[in-house]
Parts: C-alpha cells; sequence; structure tokens
C-alpha cells in the first residue's frame, strides 16, 4: 500500500520535472537603459549584492553617499524604458534573474523600484 | 651570477605586481567612500528651536509637507504613521492654551537607541536619530521607550514610496529630520514649510549659526528636561 | 468499563490530544502567515497599543518557565527529596513553556524572517538583546541539567548544573522585568519593583503550572499524590501566591504615593473599566483570594482543589499580564505634565485596543508548542516523578 503511494507520487514528479526544463531557458531581460558605470556586467552579476550591502550600511549609518554606488543610481539607469520600474514585471530587470535564481530581493519592501525622474513627474503636483 | 640577479628581479617585480594587484580594489573603495562624500560629522549637532509663539492653532502645514516630503498617507487611524503631529495644550492652572509641533527630539541620550536590541536605532554623527530599516526586526521596543510617542510602525505593505524615503512593513520609523534633504544641503521640509517661519533649523554647535545665536538669546525648554536626554529640538514660549 | 479505563482508549487519546496539540500550533502558524502577508493591520494592536496579546502569553509562558525550576532548585540546591524527585519533570516544563513563549515572542516580530539580524548585530545596552542571550543560555543549562539527572553517569554533575540553572533563572527573570524597569519614560513602568515582582510571580505561576501537569500525569498512570506531599507542594503554593499578591500591592501602593503618577493608579484601580475589572476581578479575586480559599480554607485543600487553584492562579497571571501590559500602554503617556493635550496621534486619550483573532492563534499556538513538547516528552522518556517512602525532611 505504502509503495503504491510513493510510487503514485513519484510518478506526479515527472511532469513537473518537465515543466521546470520547459520555461528555464527562456530567460528574457529587460536591462533598461543599461550601460556600464560601476564594473563590467559579469563583475556585477557576481557582485553586485556586495556593493550594495556595503554601501547601504555606510549611506544610513554615517551619511556616505556616493554617486556610484547609489541604488537610486543603479535603478535610474537599469528601470524599464517602457514603464520606469526594475520590478514591475516578469521580466524586470531585477525580477527576472531574482526569479531564475529562486533569491527573494528584500530591497524592494521599504525601497521604491521607480526611477527617480519619473516618480517625481508623477507626483509633482 | 647574472642569472640569479635575472631571477631575483623577476621576483621582486612580480611580488611588486601582485601586491599592487591586491591592494588596488581596496584602495579604490576608500577612495570611491571618501572622495565623493564626507558623510556626517560629529563636528555638527543638527538641530531645531521651535517658536510655540508663533505656531497657530489650527495650522497643519508642516505636518502636510512632511507628509507629502516623506510619502505618508497623511491619515491619522491608530495603525497610520505620524512622524510630525500638532498637539494642542492647555494649562490646566492658568488655562493658557499654546499649539506646538511635536515629532522626535533627537536625543543625544536616546532611549530608543539604548534599548534596540540590533543597533538598528541608532544616532548619527551629526546628532540625527534614525531607524535603519535593514536591520529592524520590529520589535517595537523602541516605541515603548520613546518618551515623546515619536515613532510610528508600519502596519501594511507600502508601495510607491518616495526614492529618496525607504519605508516599509514591519519596521519602525520616525522623523529622520530630512535626512535626505540635510545630505543635499536643503532645511527639513517642515521648516520650510512654515510660513511664520516658526521652526528655525540648524547647527546647534555653530555659534555663529542663526539657532545657536537664538538660543543664547531667548529662553527655551527642552519637553521632558528631566529626562536628561539633551533633546536637539528645542521650544521657545513653552 | 471497570474505573480504569482500557489501555488501547489511552493510546488513542494520547494521539487525539497531540493532534489537537498540533491543529492549534498549526493554527497559530496560520496566524503568522496571515500577519506576515497583511502586515499588522489585521491584528489589534496599534501605534499606541503596540504589544499586545501575543506579549501575554509570551510572557506568561517565560516567567512561568523560570518559576516551574523553583521546583528543581528546592531540590538540588536545598537537597530536598520530595522536590529532587519532580526535577526532571520541573526541567522539561521550562523547556517546553520557553519554547512556545519565545515562538511567540519571534514570530510577532514585523520582521520576522530577519532574526538572524537579531543574533549577529547585538547592542550591549538592550536588555533584549541580554535576553537573546539569557533565554538561549537557560535552553541549553535546563538541557544540560536534565542530562545530568537522567544519565547515571552524569549524575555527579547534577549539584552543579542545578546550582547553574537556580542562578541563572533568577537572571532571566530579573532581565524580563527589567525590560519593563528600563521604560523611564512610562508611567505604568520604569520602577525597580518590577525585577523582584517578577520572580515572585514566576516563583507562583511555575508552581501553578507544575501542579497542574503533575496532576495529570498522576491521573494518568492511576496513581495518587501521597497526601503528605500534596500538603507540602499546596503549602508552598499558597505562600507564593501571597508573596506574588505582596509584590503587586506594594508596586501599586508605591505608585499612589507619587502625586505624578497617581492618575496613573486610579485607571489602573478605578476608573480603567475592562482594566480595573480585569486587576479586581480576573487577579485579586479568581487569580489570589479564591486559589488561596481552595488551599488554605478549612476541609480544603485536597487534590482537586489545589487543581483548580492552580489553573486558577494561571487566569490571574494573564489577566495580570494584560493589566499590566495593555492597561500600561492604554494610560496616556504625560508628555507635558500639568497640562491638558490633544492631538492626532492620540494625545492625552486613553488608547483603544480590540485583540483579533490571529493574535490569540497565535498565543494558543505558543501554548500548544509547549503542550506538544511536554506530552511527547512525557510519553516517550521517563518523567514520572519516583517518590521514596515519604520521610519529612
Amino acid at each position: 500500500m505504502k509503495k503504491l503511494f510513493f510510487s503514485v507520487l513519484l510518478c506526479l514528479c515527472i511532469p513537473m520535472a518537465w515543466a521546470a526544463d520547459a520555461t528555464a531557458p527562456k530567460h528574457k531581460l529587460d536591462i533598461g537603459r543599461g550601460g556600464e558605470c560601476v564594473k563590467d556586467p559579469q563583475w556585477m552579476r557576481k557582485n553586485h549584492m556586495h556593493l550594495l550591502k556595503h554601501e547601504r550600511d555606510d549611506a544610513v549609518r554615517k551619511g556616505l553617499r556616493t554617486e556610484k554606488h547609489s541604488l537610486k543610481n543603479c535603478i535610474e539607469c537599469h528601470a524599464s524604458t517602457k514603464d520606469d520600474s526594475v520590478i514591475a514585471r516578469e521580466d524586470s530587470f531585477c525580477v527576472s534573474c531574482h526569479s531564475y535564481e529562486a533569491v527573494k530581493i528584500d530591497c524592494f519592501e521599504c525601497h521604491s523600484g521607480t526611477r527617480k525622474s519619473a516618480w517625481l513627474q508623477r507626483n509633482a503636483k | 651570477m647574472s642569472d640569479i640577479d635575472l631571477t631575483r628581479r623577476n621576483f621582486l617585480k612580480t611580488s611588486a605586481g601582485a601586491a599592487a594587484v591586491a591592494i588596488a580594489p581596496g584602495m579604490m573603495l576608500f577612495q570611491v567612500a571618501h572622495g565623493e562624500s564626507e558623510g556626517a560629522s560629529s563636528k555638527v549637532r543638527w538641530g531645531m528651536l521651535i517658536d510655540t509663539t508663533q505656531c497657530k492653532e489650527g495650522c497643519n502645514d508642516c505636518v502636510t509637507a512632511c507628509n507629502k516630503e516623506n510619502g505618508l498617507s497623511g491619515e491619522t487611524k491608530t495603525t497610520d504613521s505620524q512622524w510630525i503631529r500638532k498637539i494642542e495644550i492647555k494649562d490646566v492652572s492658568s488655562g493658557r492654551e499654546l499649539s506646538l509641533p511635536m515629532m522626535c527630539q533627537h536625543c543625544e541620550h536616546p532611549p530608543c537607541v539604548d534599548v534596540c536590541p540590533t543597533n538598528a536605532s541608532m544616532k548619527r554623527a551629526d546628532g540625527i536619530v534614525l531607524v535603519d530599516k535593514h536591520r529592524c526586526i520590529g520589535c517595537r521596543y523602541c516605541m515603548m521607550a520613546c518618551p515623546y510617542k515619536a515613532r510610528s510602525f508600519v502596519h501594511e505593505p507600502l508601495s510607491d514610496q518616495n526614492p529618496d524615503v525607504p519605508r516599509g512593513k514591519g519596521t519602525v520609523e520616525s522623523c529622520t529630520l530630512c535626512v535626505h534633504r540635510i545630505d543635499q544641503g536643503l532645511k527639513p521640509a517642515c521648516s520650510e514649510a512654515c510660513a511664520n517661519k516658526a521652526i528655525l533649523f540648524g547647527d546647534l554647535n555653530d555659534a555663529n549659526s542663526e539657532i545657536a545665536q537664538k538660543l543664547r538669546t531667548v529662553a527655551s525648554t527642552q519637553v521632558r528636561a528631566e529626562l536628561g536626554l539633551n533633546t536637539g529640538v528645542r521650544y521657545q514660549g513653552l | 468499563m471497570s474505573s480504569h479505563p482500557p489501555m488501547y482508549f489511552k493510546n488513542h487519546l494520547y494521539w487525539v490530544l497531540l493532534a489537537a496539540g498540533g491543529a492549534v500550533a498549526l493554527a497559530g502558524l496560520y496566524a503568522v502567515h496571515m500577519m506576515e502577508h497583511y502586515g499588522h493591520i489585521i491584528s489589534g494592536m496599534n501605534n499606541q497599543i503596540v504589544w499586545g496579546i501575543p506579549h501575554v502569553f509570551a510572557i506568561f509562558l517565560i516567567v512561568a518557565a523560570s518559576g516551574v525550576l523553583n521546583v528543581a532548585s528546592i531540590g538540588s540546591v536545598f537537597g530536598k527529596a520530595v522536590y529532587k524527585a519532580r526535577a526532571p519533570l520541573a526541567s522539561l516544563l521550562s523547556i517546553a513553556m520557553l519554547a512556545g513563549g519565545l515562538t511567540v515572542l519571534m514570530l510577532d516580530l514585523g520582521r520576522p524572517d530577519r532574526i538572524i539580524v537579531a543574533a549577529t548585530n547585538f547592542n550591549f545596552t538592550s536588555v533584549f538583546a541580554w535576553n537573546v542571550v539569557l533565554y538561549s543560555g537557560m535552553f541549553s543549562l535546563v538541557i544540560v541539567y536534565l542530562w545530568t539527572m537522567m544519565e547515571r553517569r552524569m549524575n555527579p554533575f547534577n549539584k552543579a548544573a542545578g546550582l547553574a540553572v537556580f542562578v541563572w533563572r533568577f537572571v532571566l527573570t530579573t532581565g524580563t522585568g527589567l525590560i519593563f524597569a528600563f521604560l523611564v519614560a512610562r508611567q505604568a513602568y520604569g520602577s525597580a519593583l518590577l525585577p523582584p515582582m517578577f520572580i515572585v510571580l514566576s516563583f507562583a505561576w511555575g508552581l501553578a503550572v507544575f501542579h497542574v501537569a503533575q496532576t495529570v500525569i498522576y491521573n494518568w498512570n492511576e496513581k495518587t499524590l501521597d497526601p503528605a506531599i500534596l500538603n507540602r507542594k499546596k503549602n508552598l503554593l499558597g505562600v507564593f501566591v501571597l508573596g506574588s499578591l505582596y509584590m503587586v500591592a506594594t508596586y501599586h501602593f508605591a505608585n499612589m504615593y507619587f502625586a505624578h503618577q497617581q492618575a496613573f493608579e486610579l485607571f489602573i484601580l478605578r476608573d480603567g473599566g475592562m482594566y480595573t475589572n480585569l486587576f479586581w476581578w480576573g487577579y485579586v479575586l479568581l487569580g489570589n483570594v479564591l486559589p488561596l480559599a481552595l488551599i488554605f480554607m478549612p476541609g480544603m485543600g485536597r487534590t482537586r482543589c489545589v487543581m483548580a487553584a492552580s489553573l486558577l492562579v494561571v487566569l490571574g497571571a494573564f489577566a495580570l499580564l494584560y493589566v499590566f501590559i495593555i492597561g500600561g500602554q492604554a494610560f496616556p503617556l504625560n508628555i507635558f505634565p500639568g497640562y491638558e493635550v490633544s492631538s492626532s496621534f492620540g494625545d492625552g486619550q486613553i488608547a483603544t485596543y480590540t485583540p483579533s483573532l490571529y493574535e490569540f492563534l497565535l498565543g494558543f499556538g505558543g501554548l500548544a508548542i509547549a503542550f506538544i513538547i511536554t506530552t511527547v516528552s512525557v510519553r516517550v522518556l521517563n518523567f514520572m516523578p519516583q517518590d521514596k517512602p515519604y520521610i519529612s525532611d
């Protein structure tokens, strides 16, 4: 009885594995305006979180705000040209990779994912 | 002989190169961190002097300006954040009435910083008391400890925050003295919005600043001075 | 059916109890999930009442967890055989309640997902941070203490471990009291009397919980507790209840004497509506007078009376904590002494608080965790007190 139950369970897993396979390679990414102001993309892919983490402590606790390593400026260039956001869609700059890698992004619980210039325009009244 | 010399020279060259490679990124980070911005300095102590005689009852301009600047909803349900609020007070014995704004007093010895288990509540070198929301776990002990009820807890998920003012569900927040404006050389929004110029902002440590000069000439009080917290926000005419 | 239920019935009952406990714990987890998703807006807590029902449950569990060890200490440190036989059960209850209480406390955080931050960033001036060390230290110490009792080869270290636990639990309850004692700005708290008050309260609450657990275990195993032992323990409970009542009375009496505290005391003791009722009817009458009568009145003091008294003490504990924690926050903070104040942020007004179902689910979830740990451990290990023929020592 138990054996049967487990084999049924296992069978159920097979289509799931197929499904995962099918979706994986289609990995679309909207890099917004893009550009290379900090380091090359390969380096950034691997290390951006360390920069963000180090700089956030400096910015909040010591008031050391840098142009180059500011999250706001990352968003300024990398927000989509369509909706001014790095998180609004499936293929938005931050979301796309993070969902592919299954890593939760904590930044945008508090930080705005919208380009500041666009936000200012919208809230100018 | 020459063989050995050559290898030695090569060895020195490569090791110097290797050392340079090893140090360079660190140096670069150092330059980036210290070259572009000096950060908060302990030579400065930001503060405010609030002239209650100039503060009009019923006027809410400072509150509205704060809400707009920091992206607060402006609603006043018990679960909504209020960084600055107008308090109407009436002396029980004399009947004298006053209206004044109340917000984080940016204490020199802030109880919220003492009680915070994770150092999320912290005082910047220039005297601004902040919540580092990267560390706040939302225990609300600072809200219990604050003698001014200056802090609010974010009860709901937020979206579309001001890019300069990150705020989010499950963390505690309060008046930042508009730290994002101060770091750009601007005044806090409430101070700028007050038509009667009742909120004077400046550096308490700079003897030549307007605020320091005024504090020398007029009588001012700290709210709950008996607690000995040495607040950065002072009141005149209280 | 004979007077003793058959074995298979008890087996069934065990699984049913365990399932019930599991269901309540799951309901608690569901509440946590909802609070995580929607935020604390779905709780009754707000910017005036920042700590609510979950904190009442958590602090009860933590204080009782420390107090229940009293039974063990009297055995190990002061060498009373009757208590020594009960030390393993007391330690187990302590671990179970500590686990339940800490779970509630942790899951009520605004960002429980960041609990690792609390472990890696340490503010040494924060009594909360000290408590992180005190609670986890207590947990490990009690486990070691249990080990020295249950493993024969470790027995020689029992006395030392017992002493360590004894000292640690005093410091721990002091730490719990200090959470409130350090709140200098609030009328209800900021008193050096609170740590000793919490210690004496912990004695009463811990012993009450112990009595309940012991009575149930004896009944389950169809044993009767030696009346002489019962008598000693019920008298001890009575003394502890009296002691805690004395501490609470002193705290309020001292406050009454200070002119600037009178408004607050009148609120709690006379005008507070719900809080006043809970204090007098819930804590004083149900939590103290009635249990004392059940223990000391002539003709009372049998197993059933002691069980009822213990349950009432626990009930009174919840009433007191509700008044202390929530009533203490409901009374407006006095920012401008001598002035009448009003604002949009509840200045000068009694704060309102209506606890939501989710808060209760979380609180009962904590109780359920303590219940499950106790039930499973009692079944798989030998925690039944083994009394030698009673000799008065």
